[in-house]
């Protein structure tokens, strides 16, 4: 029981935490080098960086630019962004089980792009992310709303199960839809499995400013989500608004999540993991659990999508099948011996 | 009213509260004493707890008026509420691994601007709450692994670093053992008599609440059923009336003050009652 705390401690006084996000983002850098050059087509490093520096326009250089490099910055935008919102979430509900998958915010936004594409005849994935942030809020005020009901008001089992329900019952209409129009499913089928890959530049340019602005609110908001941490009565009675706080970490979450999800698709476990992990080396304040979120989460989705690059060469998986592959042991190891009511 | 605010720390004017929809409180007036212990007694679900929170605005009133001194609470922005009023819920928990220091540094909240530093007061009034609350040595250790009595402990220097003239406390002594109980208890008093700090908690024990409070509120059913001092209000009957308990009010014989015996189904035997009378 009490060598884990001391365990922290010890990361904690070894290493500086500023110390340690600098060589976060070093190790980040290195992972996007990585994932540039990592890929079923064997490019030599010096290719690399003549597609950056010095295009000529050979099918190398050309898979580095339209491919590589977008897949990349993709899954680092994504995977930070979800992993943020994530620890946003986690310190908002005071639920170490919250995530934007497990709560239902990703398969909210799912339906809102399946819908669209559906019954509006969506073709362009720019008009998708506006759906997806409106799916995305749409699925947080339904869960928190739901979750709120039970007996015993916001626990962190009735927000789980309230998600889960929400979760399920979206996914089998989305699923529905997929079924009903084979138009619909053949548009969007590589999207709904999470994926970064064959993403244009174009559509993350276009999400970019959401996600930007969810992740400053976010940034900016550490001192007070560890207040609200301590709980809602405390936290007022030490003076934070704390329907203030809630609202605007909502609008965040809705950015990083709804944003996320528009490029990618719903990538789960990434949120649930990440910020569990930070909070281990960092402690609990997140004024550093979420920056050290949104590093780690970058890396971890920049990992795991060269690992579903390379594991069934030449044939390549969607990310977001991937995650779950690392999520669920982590899950259940979660629900086992972390969860309280 | 002006002669009053120097002598009530809080004053409720027609207060009426409702907790989940239900109205708990109603049209209720009390005054609270500066400098002094106020402690609220009452069978479970009479309204002490929801009244507690209405006085530190955890609760908006459906109608009537909390005034903190001259001032009416609800035109106060609620970080000057908490320079001058600290607040202690039942029960609170913290996140797993917050160490002590950094859960009574959060004390320091209502002090700090979204721009402001950790400063110099800041420093010294977490260190201050660690020595007066006995905390130092645990100031690195993470809470879950305290025990009770030091966890509460911890709590109380967190509401203390918040460094405010008015402290409500909420059952601080739940789930502690008698000794932890009267460690909390002697603390709080030597805060209220060296610092004249008001205090207003929540006790479920009336025999600590006499001993302990200068101004006694029976709370029934939503309403005041009467308050004073302890050797006014501590009577068989109010006992009987408010806690539907039979019981025999004595004298303590360590501090002179008021002392109820309950009687119950078992008791009335001669034996418990001749001991008494030793």
């Amino acid at each position: 029981m009490s060598t884990i705390p001391q365990q922290r401690r010890l990361l904690r006084s070894a290493m500086p935490l500023g110390l340690g996000l600098v060589l976060g983002v070093g190790l980040l850098l290195f992972c996007l080098m990585a994932s540039v050059g990592l890929g079923v087509a064997d490019i030599s490093p010096q290719t690399v960086y003549q597609a950056l520096t010095a295009f000529d326009g050979s099918t190398d250089q050309l898979i580095i630019r339209t491919v590589r490099v977008p897949r990349s910055i993709t899954a680092l935008l994504v995977g930070g962004a979800v992993a943020v919102a994530g620890a946003m979430m986690q310190g908002l509900t005071r639920n170490p089980l919250a995530d934007p998958g497990i709560l239902g915010i990703n398969a909210g936004a799912a339906l809102a792009v399946v819908g669209s594409v559906f019954w509006l005849g969506t073709t362009s994935l720019s008009v998708y992310a506006g759906f997806a942030l409106l799916g995305a809020a749409i699925a947080a005020v339904t869960v928190y709303a739901l979750g709120s009901l039970g007996k015993g008001g916001l626990t962190p089992l009735n927000l789980t199960i309230a998600g889960a329900a929400f979760q399920v019952f979206v996914s089998s209409v989305t699923m529905g839809i997929l079924i009903l129009s084979q138009r619909t499913l053949a548009e969007i089928r590589f999207w709904l499995a999470g994926s970064v890959a064959g993403r244009d530049l174009d559509l993350v340019v276009q999400v970019l400013p959401y996600l930007v602005v969810g992740m400053v609110i976010a940034l900016i908001m550490g001192k007070q989500l560890t207040t609200l941490s301590l709980g809602e009565d405390i936290a007022q009675g030490l003076g934070q608004k704390t329907a203030w706080i809630k609202v605007t970490a909502a609008v965040s979450i809705i950015l990083l999540a709804g944003g996320s999800v528009a490029i990618a698709g719903p990538i789960g476990f990434v949120g649930l993991i990440v910020p569990h992990i930070v909070r281990f080396g960092v402690g609990v304040d997140y004024r550093w659990i979420l920056p050290y979120s949104a590093i780690l989460g970058a890396i971890l989705l920049l990992v795991a999508d060269i690992g579903a690059r390379l594991i069934i060469q030449p044939q390549e998986l969607p990310v977001g099948l991937v995650m779950p592959l690392l999520g669920a042991p982590f899950f259940i190891y979660l629900t086992r011996w972390q969860v309280r009511r | 009213m002006i002669t009053e605010t120097s002598t009530y720390a809080l004053t409720t004017r027609k207060l009426t509260l409702a907790y989940e929809g239900k109205v708990v409180i109603e049209s209720l007036d009390l005054a609270i004493p500066t400098g002094k212990i106020t402690i609220l007694v009452g069978p479970n679900g009479c309204g002490k707890s929801t009244l507690l929170k209405g006085l530190g605005r955890l609760l908006k009133p459906i109608q009537g008026v909390v005034y903190l001194g001259s001032e009416s609470i609800a035109k106060l922005s609620t970080k000057v509420i908490a320079q001058r009023l600290g607040l202690l819920p039942q029960g609170p928990t913290a996140p797993e691994g917050l160490t002590v220091k950094d859960l009574v540094s959060q004390g320091r909240y209502p002090h700090q601007g979204w721009l402001q530093q950790w400063s110099k007061e800041d420093e010294k009034q977490v260190n201050w709450a660690l020595s007066i609350t006995q905390m130092q040595e645990f100031a690195h250790l993470a809470l879950d692994n305290l025990s009770g009595g030091q966890r509460q402990r911890a709590w109380i220097a967190m509401t203390l670093a918040q460094d405010t003239e008015i402290l409500l406390l909420d059952e601080p002594t739940t789930y502690l053992d008698l000794a932890h109980q009267m460690e909390i208890l002697d603390l709080l008093y030597d805060l209220n008599q060296q610092q004249q700090r008001t205090i207003v908690m929540v006790l479920h024990d009336l025999n600590q609440a006499c001993r302990y409070g200068d101004h006694l509120v029976a709370v029934k059913a939503g309403t005041i059923y009467d308050q004073g001092h302890p050797t006014q209000v501590m009577t068989a009957k109010m006992v009987q009336e408010v806690f539907d308990l039979e019981s025999r009010i004595v004298s303590d014989p360590v501090a002179g003050t008021p002392l109820c015996i309950p009687i119950g189904r078992k008791g009335g035997m001669t034996s418990v009652v001749s001991c008494l009378n030793v």
